[in-house]
């Protein structure tokens, strides 16, 4: 009984470091022909297209609603000691610095992302990989590459795009809804939020877009490794639901360790 | 070496292949020769698309080497064998198209990433391999427009774009009518008296693997029982051989105590 927990302990270890190896070397093989010319131009387009524009409505109502419950919390709680000029201070800061590239991350991974990872998994099943394979087409470069560029394009520019939607959905609710004073809303946004708060809300839609990718484009490429016992389109199913799980796991941790080394 | 003397283009070397602990490949040696249509037959679960897969440098062995136009694939790096790959076309058994791309972009795809042509040149090339898979005209339909026979057809236009010295087809007739099934075993030798190619066959299909082969490998259990010529395979005095050509079942012999262990799920 005890030797058999500890096997299974043992192959638990074994195989998660394994996963981790091969997540390295997949990373490592990515990054690696992102640095080589030439690139195709269309794909990478057309990835920022799925990834960016597809995503800006989501991201647009996801900012404003974001925004707007920021203000009317913010409002009450800092009504009660007679501080609501510091409104715009708190919804700016609170935007940029977390609430913008982690919600902007997290849409995106339910968007894009999972569909990243299905889509990948299906050619992973319907043997598209191996052909590609087989025609001498290197699959990072042909498939990875461009999701990755677009991603790391894509996601930076959609938290910003939400900054700013916030902001102005804040706006909304604070001053046109709760009366308070526009100077008060935009001079306090301005003397509270510095060039390091918008370099540290960049630098972390920037880690968020590199984890996202990587995780949807690790599981659907190693869908017959980490299939699990599952086939066909169970095994699909499953990595892309592990996508979503995960890089949203990943993301709320990863957050809080860039957090607590810029901050 | 050999391999110039009698015209091998793939030879394969005691290789032998695990899926898990599961042994696919036992010990298997193949010569195939330049120019020559070799049709890998077997039951289904006999290795034999493995034994295409390890062919093509897509499922690794754990011992032996198969060397392709006399390099070992076995020990190329990737680099290196994206390189030998040029020289193949594959047909997979289900297409394997691009569902996102056109018939004309699935078919033109590696002359986009091998070539510098120009995209009128590329136009044209494709539609004579449309031509000659008699599928002219349907350049710019979708995949989920064509029907199985189409895939297939259309996969087999891809897969000879680039004039590849070796086509590798893994089961042509499987899922299509006797008629398509037939067109598709005419266009294979075909294809090789036109172009000179070195083919190797995949398939479980009797009748349209006498009519395509040059020559034929029966599998089984992961062990080639034999290779030669059509009449060496019919006259073929293993069990195995005849079973399947005959489309009888196979008998095992079965013991006892064997089969109640089985079914009970105790350990021997």
């Amino acid at each position: 009984m005890i030797v058999t927990g500890i096997r299974s302990l043992g192959n638990k270890a074994i195989n998660s470091t394994y996963i981790v190896g091969m997540m390295g070397i997949f990373l490592y093989q990515c990054l690696k022909q992102i640095f080589i010319p030439p690139h195709k131009l269309y794909s990478i387009i057309r990835q920022v297209h799925f990834i960016g524009s597809r995503s800006t409505v989501i991201i647009v109502f996801t900012g404003m609603f974001t925004g707007m419950v920021l203000a009317l919390q913010g409002y009450h709680n800092l009504k009660d000691f007679g501080s609501t000029d510091l409104l715009g201070s708190a919804v700016g800061l609170g935007l940029i610095q977390e609430l913008g590239p982690v919600l902007t991350a997290l849409m995106v991974i339910g968007r894009a992302g999972s569909a990243i990872c299905a889509e990948i998994a299906i050619m992973r099943h319907t043997e598209q990989i191996d052909a590609l394979q087989c025609m001498g087409i290197d699959p990072y470069r042909f498939i990875m590459v461009p999701k990755f560029v677009a991603a790391l394009i894509s996601i930076p520019i959609l938290t910003c795009i939400f900054d700013v939607v916030g902001i102005l959905g804040g706006y909304v609710v604070g001053v046109v809804l709760m009366g308070v004073s526009e100077g008060s809303y935009f001079q306090g946004m301005y003397n509270s939020v510095d060039w390091s708060d918008v370099q540290l809300g960049l630098v972390k839609s920037i880690i968020f877009s590199l984890l996202i990718i990587w995780i949807a484009t690790f599981k659907g490429y190693f869908l017959h490794v980490l299939q699990s016992g599952a086939h066909g389109a169970e095994a699909v199913s499953r990595v892309t639901t592990d996508t979503v799980v995960l890089s949203s796991v990943v993301i709320l941790a990863s957050d809080y360790l860039i957090g607590s080394i810029m901050l | 070496m050999d391999q110039s003397q009698n015209n091998t283009i793939i030879d394969i070397k005691n290789i032998d292949n695990y899926y898990g602990e599961r042994q696919i490949l036992k010990d298997i040696n193949l010569q195939i020769r330049a120019g020559e249509i070799m049709v890998i037959m077997g039951g289904s679960g006999s290795g034999k698309t493995t034994l295409m897969r390890a062919m093509l440098g897509l499922t690794k062995t754990v011992r032996g080497d198969i060397h392709i136009m006399g390099k070992d694939i076995t020990t190329l790096s990737l680099k290196k064998l994206y390189k030998v790959r040029e020289e193949f076309g594959v047909s997979f058994q289900g297409g394997a198209l691009f569902s996102s791309m056109s018939v004309r972009e699935n078919i033109q795809l590696p002359l986009t990433e091998h070539t510098k042509l120009d995209q009128k040149t590329m136009d044209i090339m494709c539609r004579l391999k449309l031509e000659v898979v008699n599928l002219a005209g349907f350049e710019d339909l979708m995949p989920a427009e064509l029907s199985g026979g189409m895939l297939k057809r259309v996969a087999l236009a891809r897969a000879i774009i680039m004039d590849p010295k070796i086509l590798f087809f893994d089961e042509p007739s499987a899922g299509l009518d006797p008629v398509v099934s037939a067109e598709l075993d005419e266009l294979i030798v075909r294809l090789k008296d036109a172009m000179k190619m070195t083919i190797v066959v995949v398939t479980h299909e009797l009748e349209s693997a006498f009519r395509i082969a040059d020559r034929i490998t029966v599998i089984d259990q992961g062990k080639i029982i034999i290779t030669g010529t059509k009449e060496e395979v019919t006259n073929c005095p293993d069990q195995r051989v005849q079973d399947l050509l005959n489309r009888r079942p196979r008998h095992e012999n079965i013991d006892a105590d064997d089969y109640l262990k089985r079914l009970t799920g105790s350990k021997a």
